[in-house]
């Protein structure tokens, strides 16, 4: 039986915003499968996004949503889920919102390796405000605030938030929504911080200056830019420049999770252990 | 809980009021002069089971207490100039969207970095409007230790009510002053904790910012299955976006009329020696204390000198003030700014022939100096 997303819509705010053949529909609709295979009770969810064509995400799904502004979904996430430990926290944002103007929460926030379940929707430009080059933005491409083609080196987020410290680093496409999902479960599962880059296509801001004006063109561009991790490991160094690759990238579950420490340090203040020391740790430095 | 006397500095009495007033959630940056008050509250509550946490700037730190508030906990931030100006747009998110969290501000030189350990009472303006857009703020000013106590207790009860960020400002001198201050008890100052109002019908009823034009939105407790939407943009009775002209114009209005329609409830002053002055002076603050030493001094030779201190800085006391200055000839405004508060005077008093006594080096003003300027009028 096909699943019925109707439960954790909020219907009459559909149909939504995003344009016809966005990706950020996929990643919408994935999520809601990954919560519902999680088995989470809508009630115990908050969802908190940005701005941006991302930040709508929250308005159009019946948790606990909050809309933030722009870049700061991990710091407002950080509150609420350090008040609200035992609560499933998810945080959406764009590549402009948590990789350029949000960027320090999103470094703190993978460095800390709080519980928040962080999904970053890279579309590759700033979509919502008509083309401007993000972060993420492939050099020599067209944008609005570079006509003459984009000099600006890009960010690879996932490697961004391995070297931060975030304990589960993954990525996927809107191309194949199953493995999409399957990552979601992973990191939803996963105790720490989990860092999710979804890319998705945006062919109305950034495919129509870019050779790739339809969504079947930017997916096609987004497929040859991609590689499962395998048979990415294999590839020469220079040749790995040209790609990034997909799955989990990274999954350590011996990493402490900053909910359950700040609880020892509550345990310390309220006398029931000793202080904590650099003993307590595996890493000193 | 009684009466209590204790050697203090001013800091730590607005953390230790924070604690009492039922705060769970503290989220910081260290700023000169405002660091005490997560030093001690980085202490004080994992001991009551809530969280301190210091983030990673300014602008997280008020995100992380707006998040935590949000979710229905009592949450702070302080800072001090600098901080405000780099927590302004995301108090606006929690004056768009209804967010109670009390916000200290101890005052230090500005504009800029400016005199980082040193006294000023620059922030006033800025308090006042921190944030772009329109909204009608709550700003409270400590005039005394036992004030940085009793004042941040109520900024919780305020902001509880008011469903908006409270602002209390203290200043260097304050913050670092250490001596000894009487603390009455909540009942006595009436600041019982009175939380937030909460709706407790079927949740298909529940409409957070559907309230009355002078009333502040209702916003249950997170996770209790009352699901809806905080968004910094217009939004209608829902919470949800909205774009509508007659809906964004009874927003708007209703920031400012849950606010100036129970201006009453918010009105705080001190009459000082007032009764029979035919000078009146006007400061807030640790200024007030070095005035009333000048106006006891001034009294000895038979100068009628009387204070007002202005507690809620923002709205400001209006009808009281324009009693006072209709009544009393010779009004002078004694501040650590260029007379940020002056011009209010002026505005409320619609008199052009108020003097001011303004001191913007970073020391705090002198007894002998309002003596002296006293004269002079």
């Amino acid at each position: 039986m096909a699943f019925d997303y109707s439960n954790y819509l909020r219907m009459e705010k559909m149909p939504t915003l995003w344009c016809w053949g966005c990706g950020d529909g996929v990643i919408l609709k994935a999520v809601i499968r990954a919560i519902d295979k999680m088995g989470w009770k809508q009630d115990d969810v908050c969802v908190v996004s940005g701005i941006g064509c991302s930040g709508r995400f929250s308005s159009y799904v019946d948790f606990n949503t909050v809309h933030t502004t722009h870049g700061r979904t991990v710091a407002y996430a950080t509150g609420i889920k350090l008040a609200n430990p035992e609560k499933h926290v998810i945080c959406v944002a764009g590549d402009g919102d948590a990789l350029a103007i949000g960027g320090n929460h999103t470094i703190h926030g993978c460095r800390r390796n709080i519980d928040l379940n962080m999904i970053i929707i890279n579309n590759f430009i700033y979509g919502l405000t008509n083309s401007q080059t993000s972060p993420t933005t492939p050099r020599g491409m067209w944008t609005v605030s570079q006509k003459a083609g984009n000099i600006d080196p890009t960010f690879n987020a996932c490697n961004l938030a391995m070297g931060a410290g975030a304990s589960f680093v993954g990525r996927e496409t809107v191309i194949d929504p199953k493995k999409l999902e399957r990552l979601l479960v992973k990191g939803f599962s996963h105790k720490g911080f989990s860092f999710m880059e979804v890319l998705s296509n945006c062919h109305i801001n950034l495919g129509r200056k870019n050779k790739m004006a339809s969504a079947m063109e930017n997916l096609d561009w987004i497929d040859s830019i991609t590689m499962g991790k395998m048979k990415f490991e294999k590839l020469e160094e220079k040749e790995k420049l040209n790609f990034l690759p997909t799955g989990i990238l990274k999954e350590d579950d011996e990493v402490k999770e900053y909910c359950e420490m700040y609880k020892e340090i509550q345990d310390v203040h309220q006398g029931k252990r000793a202080k904590i020391t650099q003993n307590d740790f595996d890493k000193k430095i | 809980m009684n009466t209590r006397e204790m050697i203090s500095t001013g800091n730590e009495l607005a953390a230790l009021a924070a604690i009492d007033a039922g705060c769970k959630f503290f989220g910081g940056y260290p700023l000169t002069p405002s660091s005490e008050i997560m030093h001690s509250l980085s202490d004080m509550l994992p001991k009551v089971g809530g969280v301190a946490i210091q983030m990673e700037d300014e602008i997280a730190s008020v995100c992380s207490v707006i998040g935590a508030a949000m979710s229905g906990k009592r949450a702070m931030t302080a800072t001090s100039g600098p901080g405000l100006s780099l927590k302004a747009e995301n108090l606006g998110l929690a004056q768009m969207a209804e967010v109670p969290i009390v916000c200290i501000d101890v005052m230090r030189g500005g504009p800029s970095t400016g005199l980082p350990t040193r006294v000023a009472q620059g922030d006033v303006s800025q308090a006042k409007h921190p944030s772009h857009g329109d909204y009608k703020s709550i700003t409270i000013c400590a005039g005394s230790l036992a004030e940085c106590y009793t004042q941040t207790a109520r900024a919780f009860n305020l902001a509880d009510r008011f469903m908006q960020p409270v602002f209390v400002l203290l200043d260097e001198t304050l913050g670092h002053m250490h001596g000894r201050a009487i603390i009455p008890t909540a009942e006595e100052t009436g600041s019982q904790i009175k939380t937030r109002k909460q709706f407790d019908g079927k949740p298909e009823e529940y409409f957070p910012y559907g309230v009355a034009q002078d009333e502040p939105a209702i916003l249950n407790t997170m996770f209790q299955g009352y699901r809806y939407h905080f968004t910094g943009l217009h939004h209608d009775k829902h919470g949800f976006p909205t774009e509508d002209m007659n809906t964004c114009k009874l927003l708007i209005e209703r920031l400012f009329n849950k606010v100036e329609a129970h201006e009453d409830e918010l009105e705080a002053y001190e009459e000082y020696m007032l009764k029979d002055a035919d000078i009146m002076i006007i400061a807030y603050g640790s200024v007030s204390l070095a005035v009333k030493e000048a106006i006891r001094d001034l009294r000895k030779e038979d100068i009628k000198v009387g204070l007002f201190r202005p507690i809620t800085l923002w709205p400001a006391p209006a009808l009281k003030i324009k009693e006072y200055t209709d009544k009393i000839p010779k009004v002078l405004c004694v501040e650590l700014n260029m007379g940020q508060y002056f011009h209010e005077i002026q505005r409320v008093s619609s008199r052009l022939d108020i003097d001011g006594l303004f001191k913007v080096n970073g020391r705090p003003i002198s007894p002998h100096e309002i003596v002296d300027k006293v004269k002079e009028l």
